[in-house]
């Protein structure tokens, strides 16, 4: 049973924030959710594209976020209430339609989901994404726990139809990867259809507009002030209070339990973060001489209540603001319940219990004692093969060439686990348009070549318009797609090339190959796994001038699992000799395959079939020949 | 309803692959069925893939909490793996913090490929038992019995440890909410399996006692 679908109103379940987001959406009566995979906002249209035949909601996963932002706006355009959700980058690959949108105004509720990474703990960077409200005047809702974040995201579609504005709701990792309390509501009959009227351009009468986006920013400040998400708990007349938003609400109220300070400070809990409600604030700083501001990585909270605060100097008097500036809490980085402890100690002057020194010493004795793990390839990932085919031409080639890369699973290839080959990480396609630029410095007595590797999934996002400028340019650049059939890195979504859709169901697919011709550029497809074909291959490629394109094409094997039966290998004991060999241990030392153990009693290479997915390479590369396929002649 | 200690903080450690996640879930859904506010804090996405992977799980009778248990604690720590669990102890264990562990290793690739050692695993175990107040050994898989899954057999185990305030019937129902019809049995099956190993006839159970501190 999906929780997210039950209907039994007033049942309290365990639900995922994005979950959560998700059931919001469905007791509002979403009707089109469009997306591009990425944590921690993937759990969102997932859980809609589960429970969207029941809900009549179409859900696509589309080919990368300002497509999905378009696509959602045009069913806002055509009176129907549209969700989209992304990771923090994706705000930015969807900001030029943001920036347009605002002015054009929208129809049916059309919410746009940030979900940001602090601590980047799946993320290339750690952007506080509440900056793109301010930046383009939208209304910004921060949930604090996974109720809220059900039900600001079902409020939040009301408030977008009534604004004619789209409306962002942040999250973060610690809401939407967290799971807790919600208690179910309603589910809604669902008549709506859809219907285009009207005009919407934005830049036309671009002044007038920005006017009436101002205005509508006023309203939204108007139904902020009465909000419920906004509320002070503490004592009447308290002179400290912690003004906080989002995941800092529960580590706050933590914090003021864990120092005894329930008597004394107070919290003023902000869900309505742009614009702020103004007045509500004031009221209950009207006795207040100190704040600290307690929220995740920008000042975002803090600066504009310091605007705020500044504005009202007369009223209120001064107001010491403790926050990012004074130093009392990173502007970067996760919070938690220990850090606000730290700081609101400090500030109070209070000496906060700590743990016992000696206990802690032993603890992290042991932890010298017990070996490091690194995020590795799975066993039979075919990205190993592809950067030891890659790792290996370069020698043979010999002119220090590298590799620029991107975002995906084979990111983790700038470390051990793909023999430190990828030099270069930004953003979304940011290796092909590095490369791009690299192939074109010949004239300053450049001669290392350079490889861009990208994914399927990230070539279709963002890597096709950099191709197409290699090929204008004349760049000096080989492409190598990794290509493993599904947005692995996220949990095995469908892209272009997938040959289904969000709900599984078949789908046309856009070949690479065929684009890269249509491009006009050489383009070659080969079996890592084939993997001696596969050096010949890249280093042919690397004597070759201009825009080349290399197509790794293998199937990650988690999806190649559930479809066929994987062969099972060995070790052949009596012919591999150890470190007799030569090889250095190449299997389990070099190729670093996790499903290659090494055998201490009898100091020889042994697979762990408990591991091991029969990919076979391993048993191509050993210089003796013994690692062979069970059942097969030897 | 209260609860002995409020909030009672739970952290399940293991490796990327184990079903960590899924371990978390059916011991989260337990605890709301009994009435509590349960939070779960979760680590993964790039972690997933080999790498340590911890779940931390939060009752309370009274309120939501935060999603991370706070330094040093840890009441009681579940370790899909015997370094995992030790790894944590610094950042969240305390000398009243209680133990379930599974000894069977799962070696990261600087072991596998010689540049680093796995202690032996009763070491483990013994450094374990000096830093908490106790730790039970599960021997989840017995010679032959590949079929089982580490995860629902520990949380089986700690089901029928007594450890946490939740009762039998409210991990199983949480079960059977959380499989499809056609993994349930199996799933059960096991579950009750780690059970036995715990409860009041286990015999499977190793019991490491703690060296009292000074």
């Amino acid at each position: 049973m999906v929780t997210i679908e039950l209907n039994q109103p007033g049942k309290t379940v365990l639900m995922m924030g994005d979950e959560a987001i998700a059931r919001g959406a469905i007791e509002a009566g979403v009707d089109f959710c469009a997306s591009y995979p990425g944590t921690p906002a993937t759990e969102i249209p997932e859980s809609l594209a589960r429970v969207a035949d029941r809900f009549n909601i179409y859900v696509e996963w589309s080919t990368n976020e300002i497509v999905a932002f378009e696509a959602a706006t045009a069913a806002s355009l055509a009176g129907l209430r549209a969700l989209v959700a992304m990771k923090q980058n994706g705000v930015n690959v969807c900001s030029d339609f943001l920036m347009t949108v605002n002015l054009a105004g929208t129809n049916g509720g059309l919410v746009l989901v940030a979900a940001d990474d602090p601590s980047a703990i799946s993320s290339s960077n750690e952007q506080d994404s509440r900056n793109y409200a301010r930046y383009a005047d939208l209304p910004l809702l921060e949930p604090a726990d996974f109720q809220e974040a059900k039900e600001m995201t079902k409020w939040a579609f009301e408030l977008s139809e009534k604004l004619g504005l789209p409306c962002i709701l942040r999250s973060v990792t610690r809401i939407s990867h967290s799971r807790g309390n919600v208690k179910l509501g309603e589910l809604p009959e669902k008549k709506r259809t859809a219907k285009f009227e009207g005009v919407y351009i934005s830049g036309a009468f671009v002044a007038a507009q920005h006017a009436a986006l101002h205005q509508k920013l006023e309203q939204a400040r108007e139904e902020f002030e009465a909000s419920r998400f906004n509320f002070y708990v503490g004592p009447k007349k308290a002179k400290f209070v912690i003004v906080t938003s989002g995941s800092g609400w529960l580590y706050s109220r933590e914090a003021v339990a864990a120092l005894g300070l329930e008597g004394k400070v107070g919290i003023l809990k902000i869900g309505t973060t742009w614009p702020l409600p103004e007045k509500f604030i004031i009221d209950h700083l009207k006795n207040v001489t100190e704040v600290f501001v307690v929220e995740e990585v920008d000042p975002f909270l803090e600066q504009n209540l310091k605007i705020l605060l500044a504005e009202q100097a007369k009223t209120l008097g001064p107001i010491e603001v403790y926050g990012a500036k004074s130093g009392h809490r990173p502007p970067y980085g996760e919070l938690n319940r220990d850090k606000v402890t730290t700081a609101l100690a400090s500030i109070k002057g209070l000496q906060p219990r700590t743990r016992d020194e000696k206990y802690i010493e032993k603890a992290k004795e042991a932890l010298t004692y017990i070996p490091p793990r690194m995020p590795t390839f799975c066993t039979g990932c075919p990205h190993r093969a592809s950067l030891w085919a890659i790792k290996s031409a370069l020698k043979l080639d010999g002119r220090d060439g590298f590799v620029t890369g991107d975002i995906g699973c084979y990111s983790i290839g700038a470390g051990p686990a793909g023999f430190f080959q990828l030099k270069t990480i930004h953003c979304m396609g940011g290796g092909i348009g590095l490369a791009n630029g690299f192939g074109k410095l010949e004239k300053f007595a450049f001669n290392q070549p350079v490889i861009a590797v990208c994914g399927d999934s990230t070539f279709y996002h963002a890597s096709i318009p950099a191709l197409i400028n290699a090929r204008v340019n004349n760049s000096n650049v080989l492409m190598v797609v990794l290509d493993n059939g599904g947005t692995a890195m996220t949990g095995f979504q469908p892209h272009p090339g997938s040959g289904f859709d969000a709900l599984g169901r078949p789908a046309p697919t856009v070949e690479i190959e065929n684009i890269c011709k249509a491009i006009g550029v050489e383009v070659r497809v080969r079996d890592p796994f084939e993997i001696s074909q596969a050096v010949q291959d890249i280093y042919d490629m690397l004597q070759e001038n201009g825009p080349r394109v290399m197509v790794f094409r293998r199937r990650c094997f988690r999806i190649e699992a559930k479809e066929k039966l994987q062969k099972k290998y060995y070790v052949d004991q009596t012919k591999c000799i150890g470190d007799d060999c030569g090889c250095a241990r190449f299997c389990s030392r070099v190729f670093n395959c996790p499903g290659i153990i090494w055998d201490q009693d009898a100091q020889r290479a042994k697979i762990d079939e408990m591991v091991c997915t029969g990919c076979g390479v391993c048993a191509t590369l050993c210089p003796r020949g013994a690692i062979i396929v069970r059942g097969a002649a030897s | 309803m209260t609860l002995e200690k409020d909030p009672l903080n739970l952290i399940i450690a293991g490796v990327g692959g184990q079903g960590n996640i899924l371990a978390s879930q059916i011991v989260a859904t337990a605890g709301i069925k009994e009435g509590l506010y349960v939070t779960v804090g979760e680590t993964y996405g790039a972690s997933q893939r080999g790498g340590p992977v911890m779940s931390h799980i939060r009752f309370s009778a009274q309120a939501q909490c935060g999603p991370l248990i706070p330094e040093g604690e840890a009441d009681i720590i579940v370790g899909l793996e015997p370094i995992e669990a030790l790894r944590i102890i610094a950042d969240f264990g305390n000398s009243r913090t209680r133990v379930i562990v599974s000894p069977r290793p799962i070696y990261p690739i600087w072991v596998l490929s010689g540049q680093a050692k796995y202690p032996p695993v009763e070491e483990v175990l013994q450094k374990l038992g000096e830093l908490v107040a106790e730790v039970r050994v599960v021997k989840v898989i017995q010679e032959g019995e590949t079929g089982l899954a580490v995860n629902v057999v520990i949380v089986g185990a700690l089901a029928g440890s007594g450890m946490l305030p939740i009762a039998l019937q409210n991990f199983e129902d949480s079960i059977r909410e959380i499989f499809a019809p056609k993994d349930l049995d199996l799933n059960l099956k096991t579950f009750r399996k780690g059970v036995e190993l715990t409860g009041r006839k286990a015999v499977a159970t190793t019991l490491v006692k703690a060296r009292r501190r000074q």
